[in-house]
C-alpha cells in the first residue's frame, strides 16, 4: 500500500510501449496527441481530446475491460475480508505482488531468460503459465492466511479496537513491501514474456487480443467459481453467516476462525491468479512495491461497487479498467489515475455504499 | 443429574460484574423460567451457556460433561442450541436458507429424518413455508422469531434456549409462540426460557428462577412462584 520512489507506472506504458506488439497495431500511438507528451514538454497541462477519446473509444473499452479484471480479482479480496471482518487489509496489495513474484520466480525455475522471447509450441507455453498461475495462487494463499495469522488473529484475540487492526494493516504492508526490497532489490525485475499478445479478431476496428481474451475470460470464470463458493456451499455459507452475524454464526456452530481463514485464503488465491494476468500484461511489473497503485485501484473499485458485495468487486473493476482508459485518452496520461479516483468520489457522492451498494452481509444469494 | 448445571456462575463485562455466582439446575423434559428486570443477567446467563461470553469463575456442565471445555461453536453439535435475544436472523439470507443455517453442523442433510424436520418446522409454523424464499431482513417480527425458533429446532436439540422469545411481538404471535414452546417441549425436548413476560412464561414453567442484578433471588416451581405475593408485585404487574 505504501507509495515509493522510482516506480514505473505500467499502465501508462502499456499503451506506448513498443514491449507490447499491441502499440505497432494501434493507429492511435500514430496520433500527435498520444506522441505529443514524448517528445513536446511544453505540453499544455491538461487536454481535452475528445476526437481522441472517440478514436480509441472501443480500443479503451475492450483494454479497459482485460486490465479491469485484474483489478476485479484483487478487488474481490479487499471485498471479501471486509464482508467478514470489517477490515480494510491494506496489505492485500503485497499479497497481490507476491503472486507476481511466485509467476516471475517460476518462469526462472523454468529456465526462462528475462529479455529473451520463448519460441516453444503453444502447448508448452499454456503449461507453463498454469503452472506458474497455480504457484502464484499458493504463494498468495499462504502469505494471506500467514498474515491473518501473525497479524490480525492476535489483535482478533485481545479484542483490539478497530483502528488497531488498520493500522497493522498498514504497518503489515510496509513490512512485506520492504521484506520483497531486501529479498529481490529495487529494481524492476527483468521482462519474461511468455505469451505475446496477437490480435485475433476486430471490434469496430478495434484489435482484441488473445491476452485480452484470455484475462476477461478467465477472470470471469473465477469470479463465478467464488461467487457460487461464497453462496452455493456450506462453508460459503459459514462466510455470509458470519459476515451478517458473527454471534448467531457461532450458535449455529459456525467456526469463525476457520470461516476468517478460508476467506483470506481465497482472497490470496484470487490475488495470487490476478498476479499472473497482471505480469503477463506488463511483463515488467514484478518490483516489490509494484502492488501499491494496483492494490488502490483494486480497492477503489470494490468501494465503486459497493464494498462486502463480491459482485459488486466485479462490476466496481471493470467500471474502473474502462473508465480510466477514457480518461487517459480525454484528458492525457497523466490523468489516467486522477480520473480513477475522482470517479470514485463522485460516485460516493451519489451512492455513498457503492453502485451495487448493499454489503455481502445484505446481498441476497 | 441434571441435564444442564450452573455452579457459582461469574461472568463479567470489563470491569461490569453482570453475573454474581449464579447456580441453577435444567432438568431432562422440563421448561424452565429465567424471570427478571431488565439487566438482571438473564441475557448473560445464556451467552455463557451457549459460549458466546467466557466464565470468569464457577462451574456449567451438560449431560453431565464440563461445558466450558467446549468451544462454543461445537456446543450446539452437543444438542444446546439458542434462540439469541433479538432473534438473530440472517438479514441477507431467505427463509429457507435461515433455517439451513439452523442443520449447519447436521451430516444426515438426506437423511428421511432430516425431511421429516424440516417438515416439521413448516408445519409448527406455516408462515414460514409462504415466505420461504423471502429474505430475513424483510420479515416482521412474529416472522422472524418464528424462523428463529424454526432455525435452532433444525439442529435437533436436546435443550433450546429461547431468550425473551415474545419481545415486541403482537399478542397473537406471543401466543402462538407460546404454544409452539409446549409443543416442542411435550416432544422431549427440554426448555430454558428467559422472559421478561413473566405471567405466560410462570404459567408455562415446571421450574422457574427469579434474577436480580446477578444473582438468582428465588427459585421453585412456575405454580408456587405465580402465587407469590412479591413476585405478584415485583415482576406480574399484579396489584
Amino acid at each position: 500500500m505504501p507509495a515509493g520512489g522510482g516506480r514505473p507506472t505500467p499502465p501508462q506504458e502499456r499503451v506506448i510501449s513498443p514491449v507490447l506488439g499491441l502499440a505497432v497495431l494501434d493507429p492511435a500511438v500514430l496520433d500527435p496527441a498520444v506522441l505529443a507528451p514524448l517528445v513536446a514538454p511544453s505540453e499544455p497541462w491538461i487536454n481535452f481530446d475528445v476526437g481522441l477519446l472517440v478514436d480509441r473509444f472501443w480500443a479503451n473499452t475492450i483494454n479497459g475491460l482485460a486490465y479491469g479484471s485484474i483489478y476485479a480479482l484483487v478487488a474481490l479480496g479487499y471485498t471479501l475480508v471486509y464482508g467478514v471482518l470489517q477490515l480494510i487489509n491494506f496489505a492485500h496489495s503485497e499479497i497481490f505482488i507476491l503472486g507476481v513474484f511466485g509467476v516471475y520466480l517460476t518462469f526462472l525455475a523454468l529456465g526462462f531468460e528475462p529479455g529473451a522471447i520463448p519460441d516453444l509450441p503453444l502447448g508448452f507455453i499454456i503449461v507453463d503459465l498454469i503452472l506458474a498461475g497455480l504457484v502464484a495462487m499458493v504463494v498468495s494463499g499462504l502469505a494471506a492466511v500467514l498474515l491473518e495469522r501473525t497479524a490480525y488473529r492476535p489483535l482478533r484475540r485481545r479484542r483490539a479496537p478497530r483502528l488497531a487492526f488498520l493500522i497493522t494493516a498498514i504497518g503489515a504492508s510496509f513490512v512485506l513491501q520492504q521484506l520483497i526490497r531486501i529479498w529481490r532489490g529495487s529494481n524492476p525485475e527483468g521482462t519474461i514474456r511468455l505469451l505475446p499478445p496477437t490480435p485475433v479478431f476486430e471490434i469496430f476496428g478495434a484489435p482484441v487480443t488473445n491476452l485480452q481474451i484470455l484475462i476477461f475470460v478467465a477472470s470471469l470464470a473465477m469470479f463465478v467459481v467464488a461467487d457460487t463458493f461464497v453462496n452455493r456451499t456450506r462453508l460459503g455459507r459459514g462466510i455470509r453467516a458470519v459476515a451478517q452475524d458473527p454471534d448467531t454464526a457461532t450458535l449455529m456452530g459456525v467456526n469463525r476462525e476457520r470461516v476468517i481463514t478460508i476467506t483470506f485464503l481465497v482472497g490470496g488465491l484470487l490475488a495470487g491468479v490476478a498476479g499472473l494476468f497482471y505480469l503477463m500484461t506488463i511483463p515488467q511489473g514484478a518490483v516489490y512495491n509494484g502492488g501499491f497503485l494496483l492494490g488502490i485501484k483494486a480497492f477503489t473499485a470494490a468501494v465503486l461497487g459497493g464494498i462486502g458485495n463480491l459482485r459488486g468487486a466485479l462490476l466496481g473493476g471493470l467500471i474502473l479498467g474502462v473508465a480510466e482508459n477514457y480518461g487517459q485518452s480525454l484528458f492525457g496520461g497523466d490523468w489516467r489515475d486522477v480520473v480513477a479516483f475522482v470517479l470514485l468520489v463522485v460516485v460516493l457522492m451519489f451512492r455513498p455504499t457503492g453502485i451495487l451498494g448493499e454489503s455481502l452481509a445484505r446481498s441476497r444469494a | 443429574m441434571s441435564l444442564l448445571e450452573l455452579d457459582d456462575v461469574h461472568v463479567a463485562y470489563g470491569r461490569i460484574q453482570a453475573l454474581r455466582g449464579i447456580t441453577l439446575r435444567v432438568e431432562e423434559g422440563q421448561i424452565v423460567a429465567l424471570i427478571g428486570a431488565n439487566g438482571a443477567g438473564k441475557t448473560t446467563t445464556m451467552r455463557a451457556i451457549s459460549g458466546i461470553l467466557g466464565l470468569q469463575s464457577g462451574s456449567m456442565r451438560f449431560d453431565g460433561q464440563d461445558l466450558t471445555a467446549i468451544r462454543a461453536d461445537l456446543r450446539v453439535v452437543r444438542g444446546i442450541s439458542q434462540v439469541p435475544e433479538g432473534r438473530g436472523i440472517f438479514p441477507g439470507m431467505t427463509v429457507a436458507e435461515n433455517i439451513d443455517m439452523g442443520a449447519f453442523v447436521r451430516k444426515d442433510r438426506r437423511s428421511a429424518q432430516f425431511d421429516a424436520d424440516l417438515a416439521r418446522v413448516y408445519e409448527l409454523f406455516p408462515r414460514l413455508a409462504e415466505r420461504r424464499s423471502q429474505v430475513g431482513g424483510t420479515l416482521s417480527g412474529g416472522e422472524q422469531q418464528m424462523l428463529a425458533i424454526g432455525r435452532a429446532l433444525m439442529a435437533r436439540p436436546r435443550l433450546l434456549l429461547l431468550d425473551e422469545p415474545s419481545m415486541g411481538l403482537a399478542p397473537q404471535f406471543i401466543a402462538q409462540i407460546f404454544r409452539v414452546i409446549e409443543e416442542i417441549n411435550a416432544e422431549g425436548t427440554t426448555v430454558l426460557l428467559v422472559e421478561q413476560n413473566a405471567t405466560q412464561a410462570l404459567g408455562l414453567a415446571h421450574e422457574a428462577y427469579v434474577l436480580e442484578t446477578g444473582e438468582v433471588t428465588r427459585s421453585g416451581t412456575g405454580a408456587e412462584l405465580l402465587a407469590d405475593p412479591t413476585i405478584q408485585d415485583a415482576y406480574l404487574g399484579v396489584t
